[in-house]
């Protein structure tokens, strides 16, 4: 089936708003080249487990199709509807799994070297989508802090080196409290400038506070979690047949539910964590993966106002059929592993903020867990140099948001 | 800002390899050099020749290995091997950028489109297959050395004009060492690491008759030698260089193909692995290069190439996650180097002209003497 036969029941086993909305738009979903409409379909059937800032996004994206004309449509979709796909592809039920159409189709255009240009389309359309869309100012300068090297007693070693170029480093901080002050900091903000899903903690170990403030993701509260999903694997890996494309897929399809996790929990949060697991590669094994790849997801997905990530050690390397069984109560820790990974987690938890918006007006503030090394990115503050000023981390927290 | 195409970002990163490698290691500019060719030979001195390949494996980016920040990582390279090398700074892989399917392409020079998580033979006739039907060579002239469950086909295409009985004949180290400790592999689980490129999914490794028969009568190792010497290794790739090393003693294939795959880690997420991994491959290459001058058979006869099968994803791209994948296609994936050393190779030189991965076969074909005529590849000329 093509997009110009999409009819209003097809969407009949789509949740309730995405199915208000699919329908209420079916004229401009019509229009629109296949390779192009499942990745947007695949996008709105989540739409009720979506973040706030998700939605508004999808509201504005089909808005502005809304408002295209035909011609305009043709012109903007031109690069996606020069892509062939298969009969195959096209006889695929995309309206009702879109996600599998996307990965199977992302491995035809591989296969058929159109991958390049399927890219080419995307950041054109990109381009062209974002000056149609609105920006609210942000209530308050957007604000990531990263706390990494727990437990690290002593490292000799330059840290926060692809930071360094962009803020200041601190090297006589006062580290006292320096993890509560931070948190009180982010509570206080969350206190001022309220917004569902706005404010984060995420721990990588054990969460320091449970906040109600604060939106929380701890991967220790969430071990049961992931008991069962390796638990989940490994069965699923022992059947015959069972392949890595297939493993993905079935994964792709778990729920929070199915996982073990209370029916009566935070649904849009829920799914977003079920799916740090199942989509992100390395967070079953790893915990500093784990944290880097949900204050990635949380900042592409929720794009909170505060994202403080705390990074804890992470299990020493093993082989990986070991890895995958389930957890050990008790693994050997790597901590200097771990000091490293979370140094280059910090960095990137850096760049996937400056990917939102106000991007110019944001701060950034990375320390040393229990050591007297930060560095703070902020408007205000000179790129580049070395602070000797002491300073405890509430007075850090205060240079970045001033 | 300027927004670079991917052609002109593929040029940057080949001049920023150039500036560096200026700066760190001294090397000349190739484009002056040429004109005269240091591969002129008569058939007698091509009847000799080794080519040694080793795909640099799972991919590194710059900014670990070829850029001032990285050079911590890779001495060796640096400080032993780049100085007698040709360095070609601009190698693109415009195929598909799944570790067995690229280096199923760098074997027959063609972009090849198999299933990358499939253990299919290669649809374009490899490498293998066109040195053995030209050259007449006997299977034991040609071997790759495999990392991982997928690879054990890519010793010979299906194509029907080559294939079966013409290709290289396929080591799977892990295969031998869980054949030579029964399954029992308590002892040895850091060696038998396997399919990073999924790390969800981990499949048994397995070995049995077969591989016990090519310890015994290949390799020449009782499998209590083999375990005490696997015992001192620390991954993967230093089991397949061991077994390189003695399939180079026992049978001197003229034609030696090494997937190194340790650095695909990266797919774990954890950073310093990914760095360790290329500092042990970075050593690892240099222990070869060592092991051909110590070898009579290989010493002064051989040339050794060095080549990623493609790279990794950008920072800045927002479609990855940085160093921890190449699923995005985007130039820092594509773009990569090469290094040519050894025998007829112009030592100190820098290329930073465009080839392409594929290219790797037919230039082989041209040190060697056969012809690779269905690769989509071009000889490297600076080679010739």
């Amino acid at each position: 089936m093509l997009p110009r036969n999409l009819q209003a029941d097809q969407f009949a086993a789509y949740p309730p708003q995405a199915r208000k909305l699919a329908v209420s738009h079916l004229a401009a979903l019509q229009q629109l080249p296949l390779s192009f409409l499942a990745a947007l379909l695949r996008e709105l059937i989540e739409y009720d487990f979506k973040f706030p800032a998700e939605r508004a996004a999808i509201d504005q994206e089909l808005a502005h199709l809304n408002s295209l004309s035909s011609a305009q449509i043709t012109e903007w979709f031109h690069p996606f509807s020069v892509l062939s796909l298969s009969p195959q592809l096209e006889s695929f039920d995309w309206v009702n799994h879109p996600a599998q159409f996307v990965e199977q189709e992302s491995a035809y255009l591989w296969s058929t070297h159109q991958l390049d240009a399927f890219r080419q389309a995307a950041t054109g359309y990109v381009d062209r989508l974002r000056p149609a869309l609105a920006v609210e100012p942000l209530p308050v300068r957007r604000l990531g802090i990263a706390v990494i090297g727990q437990g690290v007693a002593s490292y000799e070693a330059p840290l926060f080196r692809d930071l360094r170029a962009h803020g200041t480093y601190f090297g006589q901080v006062k580290p006292d409290n320096g993890l509560d002050l931070l948190l009180d900091g982010v509570e206080a903000r969350a206190k001022s400038h309220p917004a569902p899903y706005g404010h984060w903690y995420v721990d990588g170990g054990a969460s320091a506070r449970q906040s109600p403030l604060l939106t929380n993701v701890g991967y220790q509260a969430l071990e049961p979690v992931r008991a069962n999903l390796l638990k989940y694997m490994q069965t699923e890996i022992a059947r015959p047949g069972m392949g890595p494309e297939e493993l993905r897929s079935d994964l792709a399809r778990l729920l929070p539910a199915d996982l073990g996790m209370d029916k009566d929990g935070d649904t849009v949060l829920d799914r977003f964590q079920v799916k740090l697991f199942t989509e992100g590669s390395g967070t079953q094994i790893f915990s500093t993966t784990f944290a880097q790849w949900t204050a990635r997801e949380a900042l592409r997905r929720a794009q909170p106002l505060t994202l403080l990530v705390r990074f804890a050690p992470r299990q020493r390397q093993r082989p990986m059929n070991e890895l995958l069984s389930s957890p050990n109560a008790n693994p050997e820790l790597d901590l200097l592993g771990s000091l490293v990974d979370a140094d280059m987690g910090a960095y990137y938890h850096w760049i996937n903020q400056q990917r939102l918006p106000g991007a110019d007006q944001s701060s950034f503030l990375v320390w040393f867990e229990g050591h007297n090394q930060a560095l703070v990115i902020a408007p205000s503050l000179p790129r580049g140099v070395h602070s000797d000023s002491a300073m405890d981390l509430k007075g850090l927290l205060a240079l970045a948001t001033s | 800002m300027r927004t670079l195409s991917p052609r002109q970002i593929a040029h940057h990163l080949g001049r920023t390899r150039r500036d560096f490698l200026r700066d760190a290691a001294g090397m000349a500019l190739g484009a002056s050099l040429m004109g005269t060719s240091p591969f002129v030979y008569g058939a007698t001195a091509a009847k000799k020749r080794k080519v040694i390949v080793i795909t640099f494996g799972g991919g590194a980016r710059d900014q670990e290995t070829f850029a001032p920040e990285g050079q911590i990582n890779i001495p060796h390279m640096l400080g032993e091997l780049i100085p007698q090398s040709s360095f070609f700074t601009q190698v693109t892989n415009h195929g598909i950028l799944g570790h067995y399917v690229a280096t199923a392409s760098l074997a027959t020079g063609v972009y090849e489109t198999l299933n990358n998580f499939s253990a299919v033979p290669p649809q374009h006739p490899t490498v293998f297959e066109y040195f053995r039907k030209d050259l007449k060579r006997p299977v034991s002239d040609a071997w790759v050395v495999a990392p991982s469950n997928g690879f054990n086909r890519i010793g010979e295409s299906d194509c029907r004009s080559y294939g079966p009985g013409l290709g290289a004949r396929v080591i799977l180290p892990k295969h031998l060492l869980s054949a030579a400790t029964s399954g029992s592999n308590a002892a040895y689980g850091h060696l038998l690491h396997d399919n990073y490129e999924t790390p969800l999914y981990a499949p048994q490794i397995e070995g049995g008759e077969f591989e016990l028969k090519q310890l015994d009568t290949i390799l020449k190792l009782s499998v209590d030698d083999f375990k005490a010497h696997a015992r001192m290794l620390s991954s993967p790739d230093e089991l397949s260089v061991y077994i390189a090393r003695r399939l180079m003693r026992q049978e001197s294939p003229s034609l030696l193909w090494i997937t190194m795959h340790d650095i695909d880690i990266a797919h774990s997420g954890a950073y310093s692995l990914y760095v360790d991994a290329i500092r042990r491959t970075d050593r690892l290459c240099a222990d070869l290069w060592k092991a051909v001058q110590e070898e009579p058979e290989y010493a002064g006869n051989t040339t050794l190439l060095i080549l990623p099968d493609f790279g990794r994803d950008a920072d800045q791209d927002s479609g990855g996650n940085g160093f921890q994948h190449h699923r995005t296609g985007d130039p820092a994936s594509r773009t990569t180097w090469m290094m040519a050393l050894g025998a007829g190779v112009r030592p100190g030189v820098i290329y930073d002209n465009p080839i392409q991965s594929i290219d790797l076969v037919p230039s082989i074909g041209s040190i060697m003497g056969f012809t690779a005529e269905q690769s989509q590849g071009k000889p490297i000329k600076e080679l010739l």
